[in-house]
């Protein structure tokens, strides 16, 4: 009775490890501390929406006209006006990175506004420092101006004034809101902090502590012993999973149009590489420092950076779009954000999936090759 | 004669291509029914080859067999394999690990609840069921370890150091535990650093850097040594001077220090030694002595070293002084309700070897980090080289030289940035650094080394390069912790040498140990157990004390340990 | 007191330093990422494909399709025959946004009429979309400039328009905001790092018993320990400001001086926070655990993630107390803005504030440590 499978040793290895899950303060640290400092900041703190900016408006022509439009500067919503200064204290306070935009009105607006063949100029100073900020600046300002322009523009046809109009409806997230995706996003990260971090950190550590070398010398197999680690892990990831899904859903508002079994298979597709690398690694370091080294580098930052979670991939160079291709981050996403704000898109959904299970399929064959019964 | 359980045959194995195998062409027998002791210092390969008869390692030549078959396809469940480190899941408890193992290693169910039973009942550690391994004593980890690697009954038993660290009391229980099982047929591989482990086996095969030294019954090796042992009853006073004379003397093998006395191994065919030969006086009682086990290895390995100190002849001699060295004064520490050492006194003169003997845990490890600056005490009082720890703690540090347990260096850097830092540190600089520096790569032979990474050297070089490292700045306190554990004898006699030298100079020293034969190079000893200070006196006092209570004459220093111990537990309990 | 501070740091260099594998970390990786990062890191949206649902045959709708096609961000148009590919075009994430022009689109125009586009975007990327939208605005109102009649004499038009200026980056290239953001980041990341396995590693060793009977000061130990930290991030920063411009032609206009002062004061914050994480920390890799758990915050909320302005106000707050919120804006400020060294010196105090106290945080942990 050696090397075949046995259902009590398998069992009793499952115990071990979830008796040592749940005794470890790691495990919390990762699977619940962590996920929480993710949400919340993704859920408050991080916002990609239209900022409301601080801005200055140097008012230098008193007349009623420009003293209108100056008003409807600091009606709108998205700015913050810190009322009406000279352009050169307004210079300053940019420089001193205290306001981010200055729209001036010159001395002869309303007197080219109203004569006939001119055009009345408005000067739109962008922090260009900011570049997000000040695109959206420019965009804006420019819409108050316009919106006033058609206020304004009583005895010409609408037509005239715009030939062409623009109805934008923003599908699946008509508010807008920039957490909406980013929480998704952030479960992805998560799940890849317990399926990559904490299981190579799991081997690692009993390489360190010697528990290995004495399990190596009884009759359990090494495959035996690789899936009675992943199992729980994966467990561990299906639930952590499912808490940060009911948190964004009931917490942060975010909508959930997918079906639980949806998730489920996109999550499950997931852990399977998000596994496969953290044995990887693991059995390949055996030594928990450097894991999570190489964890927090060959996972968590393509995670971040590369997988389309924050940045568009479309919008890289060529060749670190070429990169993104294998990073498994990048087939989930998508599909996640989906699940949330779309609904069920199983065509989408299984061509990620299977190219998930399929770099899962190499992890694993490269981590079962690594894992020999064999000190050095 | 029976099949032998396991063999390896001109096994070698090699770690790195450059520098000596960690084997070398060794063979080796294990037999059913017999304790088949693995003797050898750190790093002689004892691990190593325990390694590759589990067949978790694979041999560069030779080959190995268990069962009949190649290591690596052995049969799993016949073997219980006890690593170093004990193999326990920390945040399992007791009854948790035991479960595992037997899972582990097929265990029918029906015999678990018998056998657990059992196993509980033999390491005593029933009461311990449920408590985390992680919170268990070094004893009863150690225990611990032994049940899960018998939970089902192995025909091989392979224990790697199973004694290690552990207080007497724990280790001969331990023996005792794995004598039953021999007579129940099994075949026991006891590794062991510990030379009184492997007189008691009943076959034992000595390693010494990678090569099998000797392979057979311990007492036909001692035999050998008949009649070139002495004992010279030379008293207390003066006897490190006649070691170190003697010593130095072409016909004096090896020669060391118990109690008030001195034995001397003389080199064979040397005729027994005279008191003209020796320079003491005529009516000093001179015997011949039985030889151990310990002489026998000394003799193979070429002999001990001399007798005289470099180190210590350029040593600057401490000024004598009315006040003592170190003094404790009640020391006690709390860590919460806990008291890890309650109300330890002692106080130990210019020119003094004081030992803090005790078993893992007991508080030995916290009085001595009391007196050497590393804990602030609850209450009571410490002094170093006239210092009060408490309110002058720099001007102690500067005066105190310290060696680490495993020797603690900066492994990544080398050997000569390690001097200059421990030189720096301590004030010297300049010219006086420079000097202080050459002075112990001369002492110490790390010529050698000076560039390479102080991790890679040997054990028995990193120790001297701890012991270079605390002395450059020449200071009048030593505070030495563990400084031979897993050295080979021969590092271990170079070291005392150089510390009996520094005494003559007038220094201090503190020191803590496992190795009752090296507390008998101290002129005083305190027994720490369970926090309280249970016995304090030379060694001859402490062997004489409990021989006069139990009417036994000739006491090991470990008997009497164990007799206190004993004695203090059965007060503990009246109380 | 010099002597032992001497060996001290000495010790401390080579220890970092020796080894030839871990200079290659401390110095390698960041560079990559600089290199990774400054391309990936964009919120631009560049290279996006447009779905056309065209039911008008009309030249209006071929000059729209022909303008969008055209223009420098749009990747390709891919043609949409029917509402049901639209939504199959935008779920699967084909497109972006699809442009829908009815049938009366061309004849609208002619006739002077309103002519409305119907525009949908993946709101899953809304970020991205909305970006999209105000450039398909620009677009159409260039279109409907040049389709707008001169003006009639004698109408009185009010006519107005905006002149934009991009101050600091002109063509608002991003590189030009991340690469200031991502000195202050992976400076970071490293200082913390190296700082925070610092004493971790000696206790894990054994040597920390060592540096602790010795009669090395406290305060002694801790400036040892800071110095690598502090050299090997001024190493790297300074590497970053000779690449930055050259390769990447970002532009650096304000005081260096300034700069490296308040640098000087961001590591000093950093190596203090480090320290503590140090002390807390039994073994290496926990203290690793511990300073993963602090970055990943101190990133969020310094201000290159999403502006602090955003965040609700209690959280902007709580940002003050970031040191890498106040180096981001030095940062900039030096790189684009040719700051004042007034603005630069306002923007350190904070730093050195959050230095002081974390330092002397950390030495008294480490004093109590001692117990």
């Amino acid at each position: 009775m050696s090397a075949g499978f046995n259902r009590r040793r398998f069992y009793a290895m499952l115990v071990k490890e979830s008796l040592q899950i749940m005794r470890d303060p790691s495990t919390f640290l990762i699977a619940f501390v962590l996920p929480m400092i993710m949400l919340f900041f993704f859920g408050y703190a991080v916002s990609l929406d239209p900022p409301r900016i601080r801005i200055g408006v140097a008012l230098e022509d008193p007349g009623p006209a420009a003293l209108s439009l100056s008003t409807a500067f600091e009606r709108s919503p998205y700015f913050q006006v810190n009322g009406a200064r000279s352009v050169e204290t307004l210079e300053h306070e940019m420089a001193a990175g205290r306001i981010h935009g200055i729209v001036v009105i010159p001395q002869d607006f309303s007197r080219r506004l109203h004569a006939r063949g001119d055009v009345a100029g408005i000067q739109i100073i962008t922090d260009g420092s900011l570049p997000n900020t000040a695109s959206f600046f420019a965009a804006y300002a420019e819409g108050v101006r316009a919106n006033w322009q058609a206020g304004q523009a009583i005895r010409i046809s609408r037509a005239a004034a715009h030939p062409i109009e623009v109805a934008h409806r923003f599908w699946f997230n008509p508010e807008l809101a920039s957490r909406f995706f980013l929480i998704p996003g952030s479960i992805a990260i998560v799940m890849t902090m317990i399926g990559t971090l904490l299981t190579a950190l799991v081997i690692a550590r009993e390489w360190e502590r010697g528990t290995m070398e004495a399990i190596m010398a009884t009759p359990v197999g090494m495959s035996e012993l690789l899936a009675t680690k992943v199992i729980p892990y994966f467990l561990l990831g299906l639930g952590s999973m499912a808490v940060c899904t009911l948190l964004a859903i009931f917490l942060f508002g975010v909508p959930f149009r997918g079906s639980a079994l949806g998730i489920l298979a996109l999550s499950s597709a997931f852990l399977v590489p998000a596994l496969g690398q953290g044995l990887l690694i693991s059995a390949v370091t055996k030594n928990q420092f450097v894991a999570s080294q190489v964890a927090i580098l060959s996972a968590f930052l393509p995670g971040i950076i590369l997988s389309g979670f924050l940045f568009e991939i479309a919008s890289m160079p060529t060749a670190i779009r070429a990169l993104t291709y294998i990073v498994p981050a990048r087939y989930l996403i998508p599909p996640l954000q989906s699940v949330f704000l779309v609904g069920d898109l199983w065509v989408m959904f299984s061509k990620d999936m299977a190219i998930l299970l399929g770099f899962g399929a190499l992890f694993f064959v490269l981590a079962i090759r690594a894992t020999r019964r064999r000190i050095a | 004669m029976e099949a032998p359980l396991a063999t390896a045959r001109g096994i070698t194995k090699r770690f790195s291509k450059l520098g000596p195998p960690a084997l070398d062409a060794v063979d080796i027998d294990i037999l059913p029914g017999r304790m088949t002791g693995l003797v050898g210092p750190d790093g002689a390969g004892k691990t190593t080859l325990i390694r590759l008869l589990t067949g978790l390692l694979d041999p560069d030549g030779g080959t190995v067999q268990v069962g009949g078959v190649d290591a690596i396809s052995e049969d799993r469940s016949a073997i219980g394999y006890m690593p170093q480190r004990f193999g326990l899941y920390e945040d399992l408890s007791v009854i948790e690990n035991l479960s595992l193992y037997a899972d582990l290693r097929g265990l029918e169910p029906a015999l678990r609840e018998e056998r657990f039973r059992r196993l509980l009942e033999f390491t005593d550690l029933e009461r311990f069921r449920s408590r985390l391994a992680g919170k268990l004593s070094g004893g009863m980890k150690q225990k611990l370890g032994l049940a899960c690697a018998l939970v089902k009954t192995p025909k091989l038993l392979l224990l790697d150091e199973p004694g290690v660290g552990v207080d007497p009391v724990s280790r001969r229980e331990l023996w005792r535990m794995v004598r039953e099982l021999i007579g129940e047929g099994i075949g026991v591989l006891w590794s062991t650093a510990y030379l009184d482990e492997a007189e008691k086996c009943d076959v034992v095969f000595l390693l010494s850097e990678g090569k099998v030294l000797y392979g057979g019954p311990p007492a036909e090796l001692t035999r050998k040594m008949q009649a070139r042992v002495f004992r010279v009853f030379t008293g207390a006073q003066g006897r490190r001077k006649i070691l170190e004379r003697s010593l130095n003397r072409d016909d004096v093998t090896d020669g060391t220090i118990q109690g008030a006395s001195i034995r001397l191994v003389m080199k064979s065919h040397a005729a027994a030694p005279s008191w003209e030969a020796l320079e003491v006086p005529a009516d000093t009682r001179l015997d011949s002595a039985p030889p151990r086990f310990e002489d026998a290895f000394v003799d193979i390995l070429g002999g001990g070293p001399r007798g005289s100190s470099e180190l210590a002849r350029s040593y600057r001699t401490i000024a004598k002084s009315a006040e003592p060295a170190i003094v404790a004064d009640n020391l006690t520490k709390r860590f919460g309700d806990f008291t890890a050492a309650g109300n330890i006194s002692f106080s130990v003169g210019r020119g003094e070897i004081f030992g803090l003997l005790g078993p893992n845990g007991a508080g030995k490890s916290t009085t001595f980090k009391m007196l050497c600056g590393l804990l602030i005490p609850s209450s009571g009082d410490g002094r170093v080289a006239g210092f009060d720890l408490r309110r002058a703690r720099a001007e102690a540090r500067q005066s105190l030289g310290y060696m680490a347990q495993k020797f603690s260096l900066y492994g990544d850097l080398s050997v000569r940035q390690n001097l200059n830092f421990f030189s720096g540190i301590y004030g010297l600089t300049g010219t006086a650094q420079r000097q202080a520096i050459e002075r112990v790569i001369e002492v110490f032979h790390l010529g050698k080394f000076l560039a390479a990474n102080s991790g890679t050297i040997s054990l028995g070089f990193k120790q001297r390069l701890a012991l270079a490292c605390a002395v450059m700045h020449e200071p009048p306190v030593l505070f030495l912790d563990e400084p031979t554990s897993g050295v080979d004898p021969i590092v271990r006699r170079e070291f005392w040498t150089h510390i009996n030298g520094l005494i003559e100079h007038g220094v201090t020293v503190l020191v803590t140990t496992h190795f009752m034969d090296e507390a008998e190079y101290c002129d005083r000893i305190a027994l720490i157990y369970r926090a309280q200070q249970i016995a304090i006196g030379t060694p001859d006092e402490l062997k004489a004390s409990v021989s006069a209570k139990n009417g036994v004459s000739d006491t090991t220093l470990e008997d009497a340990f164990i007799a206190l111990i004993e004695e203090s537990d059965r007060q503990r309990q009246t109380v | 007191m010099w002597g032992r501070l001497r060996a001290m740091v000495v010790k401390e260099l080579w220890a970092i330093l020796r080894d030839p594998r871990a200079r290659i970390i401390l110095f390698l990786p960041p560079i990559v990422q600089l290199f990774i990062f400054g391309f990936a890191g964009t919120l631009e949206v560049k290279n996006f494909d447009v779905g056309v649902y065209n039911r008008d045959g009309g030249a209006w709708s071929r000059e729209l399709v022909e303008r969008l096609s055209g223009s420098p961000n749009v990747r390709r148009i891919v043609p949409i025959g029917s509402a049901d590919e639209v939504r199959a075009a935008i779920d699967g994430r084909l497109v972006i946004a699809v442009v829908m022009l009815d049938q009366q689109f061309s004849a609208n125009i002619s006739a002077h009429r309103p002519a409305v586009i119907q525009a949908v975007y993946d709101g899953r990327r809304s970020n991205s979309a909305q970006i999209v939208s105000a450039y398909l605005d620009r677009i159409v109102a260039n279109l409907g400039a040049a389709i707008r009649p001169t003006p009639v004499v004698g109408l009185r038009a009010a006519r107005s328009q905006s002149v934009v200026t991009n101050w600091f980056n002109p063509n608002l290239d991003y590189l030009w905001f991340t690469m200031p953001g991502l000195v202050v980041v992976i400076s970071m990341v490293s200082g913390l790092a190296v700082t925070a396995q610092t004493v971790a590693r000696e206790r894990e060793l054994g040597t920390f018993d060592q540096l602790m009977v010795s009669p090395l000061r406290v305060s002694e130990t801790l400036i040892g320990k800071m110095v690598p930290p502090l050299l090997v991030g001024t190493f790297n920063v300074t590497l970053y400001l000779l690449l930055i411009p050259t390769v990447f032609g970002v532009p650096l206009t304000g005081s260096l001086f300034a700069f490296y002062v308040a640098l000087a004061c961001y590591m000093c914050a950093l190596i203090g926070v480090g320290m503590l994480v140090s002390a807390l920390a039994h073994t290496q890799q926990q203290a690793f655990l511990g300073a993963f758990l602090i970055i990943v915050p101190v990133i969020l909320l310094s201000g290159f993630a999403s502006p602090v302005d955003n965040m609700p106000g209690w959280l902007q707050v709580l940002a003050q107390a970031n040191p890498a919120k106040h180096f981001l804006i030095v940062s900039e400020g030096v790189f684009l803005q040719a700051m004042p060294v007034r603005e630069v010196l306002a923007n350190t105090w904070p730093l050195a504030v959050i230095a002081l106290v974390t330092l002397t945080a950390a030495s008294l942990l480490f004093r109590s440590r001692i117990e």
